[in-house]
């Protein structure tokens, strides 16, 4: 993109490298986790969520105080690593068995049920800077800035993937979801009507992922299937070629 | 009926519930309850026998619930819970924990968590409750209204008090103390302020012969945070040291802090495995090292490790191909020790119903790779119960075609079903023909949810025919 017009510039180069420096060493060379998906892994930079960073989800509309869909979606991203997941969060009500469809097997995860919401923050950082786990997965209703930045130091320092589920109470408190934290993406996630069958029933979930923020990089809306039985994503088929429609019967709905 | 003696006099020294029943009472002479009742039988009390067996039982306190107990003759067991709880899931499951352990071995106990020993003592004897818990600082309100003989005095001082007029420990507490202590002696004084709280009642805790553990005095005393930890980082290294020496891991490791002013603090840790990681377990007290009250300083700290088990050293396989995954049991410590948290893993139970598919276990408990048949689709969210829901649907296996819930209406796009799901009858005979149909639906907005229908839509036996929604699926 723009790195190709300036390499020539050896000046550039040198401040490039100068910030770099500044920025500290683990945001170079850090590994990521591609989503296998060429559209979306293009807008990441690195191609693929980082390890090593904090991620925020929330679901759109409805999906904001239920987080359902938000749930799956990291549920699948969790399936896709290797080692034990930990989940803290304050009320328990997934269940299991949807989690378990998308390939995250219950022995890999511990969950941490916590009073409030302090706790699960603890936990979540405690559990971050443990090291050697696949994903760690918090259920925020507040991410504060400060706290945001201590959780992203602790990921980047053990290099354990960070991700929250966003869920609030009301619809309206949702606006929160647009106050900046230290997280390397932002995600939002809503529901789209099912990919239609030939015959009546209901086909695979589709969702509208909006990575409404990423840091070095663009973001962009995507239309994908819901997480296969390995917790794959994929464009959705029907609206690969035409985003911009699929993105008006969204607003339509 | 156990008789005790003293000289020539017989009299009652406990009697069971059948005893009670016919009007006999402790203390009663036995001469007097032969006369009163027919065939009766007495035991002959062994005191010696009955302080080795609460001296067991204390022990077995010691490495279950607190690191600081002792027994509190002749019929009680006084613990220092504070910073133990947390492992027992706070103050009120560790007592009801502890009241059902005795029962399930057929002895009846009574236990009380208050501010002092002495309230603790008086609450868990006079009060005609299983567990009672007095919060921080309504020491004074609960025991008001409690009975003199509560009070840990001599019987003969109890006797004259209650002709004086007293009844119970408020009015004791209300009248000027000078006059009692000259005609009763500072006796009843101190243990007013001891049950009060007034004066400091320190616990001598009980040890046993074999305890692994590790003490550090000091000349000067010590307050300052880092001081603490390091010391105890030392002290868990000599702990370490001495287990490996006997091959053994610890499961409860106990800090004990005692302070100038002769009062003890104690920190507790527990983990999931038996440890004898040096790292782990300073970790597992560093962490809560801020909760340490130093007050006038610290002169002595000791570390022990009340519950220990045989750990083996065990050569860790080391393959080039296989992926190392980590030991989170560690972690769980960590986050165990913390308070306020439950830790649990969820498995797999066959049974069709869904609020009952899913079990919590112990977050080290076994992998057995079990998991949930997946060729039905399931909710990500199940609703902690079902809500009833309005439906316009047609008998009787139509999915609905509209439906409000929460007050909003939705009309469904596309549905799926139904899933029909029996009661569990040979579990619960109320379920014995009862049945659940589910269908996936979605509304025009594509938000997908779960709705069942109570009964199979012709046999009203079956069900209700009233419908509710169970989950959202993402």
């Amino acid at each position: 993109m723009t790195a190709a017009a300036a390499t020539s510039n050896a000046v550039l180069d040198e401040l490039r490298e100068k910030i770099a420096n500044l920025e500290g060493g683990g945001l170079r060379n850090r590994s990521v986790l591609p989503f296998g998906v060429r559209e979306i892994d293009a807008q990441l930079p690195g191609g693929g969520l980082a390890l090593g960073a904090l991620h925020e989800v929330a679901g759109g509309g409805n999906g904001a105080i239920d987080g359902a869909a938000a749930a799956l979606f990291v549920g699948g991203i969790a399936a896709r690593t290797t080692g034990k997941v930990v989940w803290c969060l304050t009320r328990f009500d997934l269940f299991f068995p949807a989690f378990a469809q998308v390939g995250l097997h219950p022995d890999r995860v511990i969950f941490v049920e916590c009073d409030r919401e302090e706790t699960v923050l603890a936990s979540f950082e405690e559990a971050l800077r443990y090291g050697g786990l696949g994903a760690v997965v918090a259920e925020l209703v507040r991410l504060p800035m400060t706290a945001s930045r201590r959780l992203q130091l602790a990921a980047e320092k053990s290099g354990t993937l960070g991700l929250v589920i966003r869920r609030w109470r009301r619809q309206t408190e949702a606006s929160d979801f647009g106050m900046p934290t230290a997280a390397a993406t932002r995600w939002r996630i809503s529901v789209l009507p099912s990919e239609p069958l030939a015959v009546p029933g209901v086909g695979r979930a589709r969702w509208l992922a909006e990575l409404m923020r990423v840091r070095a990089g663009e973001g962009g809306e995507f239309i994908i299937g819901g997480c296969d039985g390995q917790g794959r994503i994929c464009l959705s088929s029907d609206a690969a070629d035409r985003p911009d429609q699929a993105r008006r019967s969204f607003a339509v709905s | 009926m156990v008789i005790a003696r003293s000289g020539s006099k017989r009299w009652i020294a406990a009697a069971d519930q059948a005893a009670t029943k016919l009007g006999l009472r402790v203390g009663m002479p036995a001469a007097k309850a032969q006369a009163l009742v027919q065939g009766l039988v007495m035991i002959d009390a062994d005191p010696a026998a009955d302080l080795a067996a609460l001296e067991r039982l204390t022990l077995w306190a010691l490495s279950q619930y607190s690191p600081v107990v002792a027994t509190d003759p002749p019929d009680g067991i006084v613990m220092d819970t504070e910073g133990a709880d947390h492992l027992q899931g706070g103050e009120e499951l560790m007592l009801s924990g502890l009241v059902n352990r005795f029962r399930g071995r057929g002895l009846g106990a009574r236990a009380a968590i208050a501010d002092t020993w002495g309230a603790a003592h008086a609450l868990a004897r006079a009060i005609d409750r299983e567990t009672v818990i007095v919060a921080r600082g309504e020491t004074d309100k609960a025991v008001n209204r409690l009975p003199l003989s509560s009070l840990r005095l001599p019987a003969e001082t109890v006797a004259s008090l209650r002709t004086l007029g007293f009844a119970t420990v408020g009015d004791l507490a209300g009248t000027p103390r000078a006059p009692l202590t000259l005609r009763f002696g500072p006796e009843v004084g101190r243990r007013l302020d001891q049950m009060l709280g007034k004066i400091a009642e320190p616990i001598d805790p009980i040890r046993p012969a074999d305890l692994v553990e590790v003490h550090r005095s000091f000349a000067e005393p010590i307050g300052a945070p880092e001081t603490i930890e390091k010391y105890v980082s030392r002290l868990v290294r000599q702990l370490c040291l001495e287990l490996e020496k006997r091959g053994l891991g610890v499961r409860r490791a106990d800090l004990i802090v005692h302070r100038v002013d002769n009062t003890i603090q104690a920190l507790r840790a527990g983990t999931a495995k038996p440890v004898r990681d040096i790292a782990w377990l300073t970790k597992l007290f560093r962490d809560r090292i801020e909760k340490i009250e130093p007050g006038f300083g610290i002169e002595k700290l000791s570390l022990a490790g009340t519950l220990v088990e045989p750990l083996v050293e065990h050569q860790s396989t080391s393959s080039l191909i296989e992926e190392q995954v980590t030991d989170v049991t560690p972690l769980i410590d960590v986050l165990g020790n913390r308070g306020g948290q439950r830790i649990f893993r969820v498995a797999p139970v066959a049974s069709d119903v869904p609020e009952r598919s899913v079990e919590r276990i112990a977050p080290t408990a076994d992998q057995d790779g079990a998991t949930w048949p997946l060729h039905w689709p399931r909710p990500s969210r199940l609703l902690p119960r079902p809500e009833a829901i309005e439906v316009i649907a047609l008998l009787p296996d139509h999915p609905p075609v509209s439906f409000t819930w929460r007050g909003k209406r939705r009309r469904v796009k596309r549905a799926d079903g139904p899933e029909r799901i029996f009661g569990e009858w040979w579990q619960r005979s109320s379920e014995w023909i009862a049945v659940r149909d589910y269908f996936v639906v979605e509304d025009e907005t594509g938000e997908r949810f779960w709705v069942f229908r109570s009964g199979d839509g012709v046999d009203a036996e079956t069900g209700s025919h009233k419908w509710f929604l169970h989950g959202v699926f993402g």
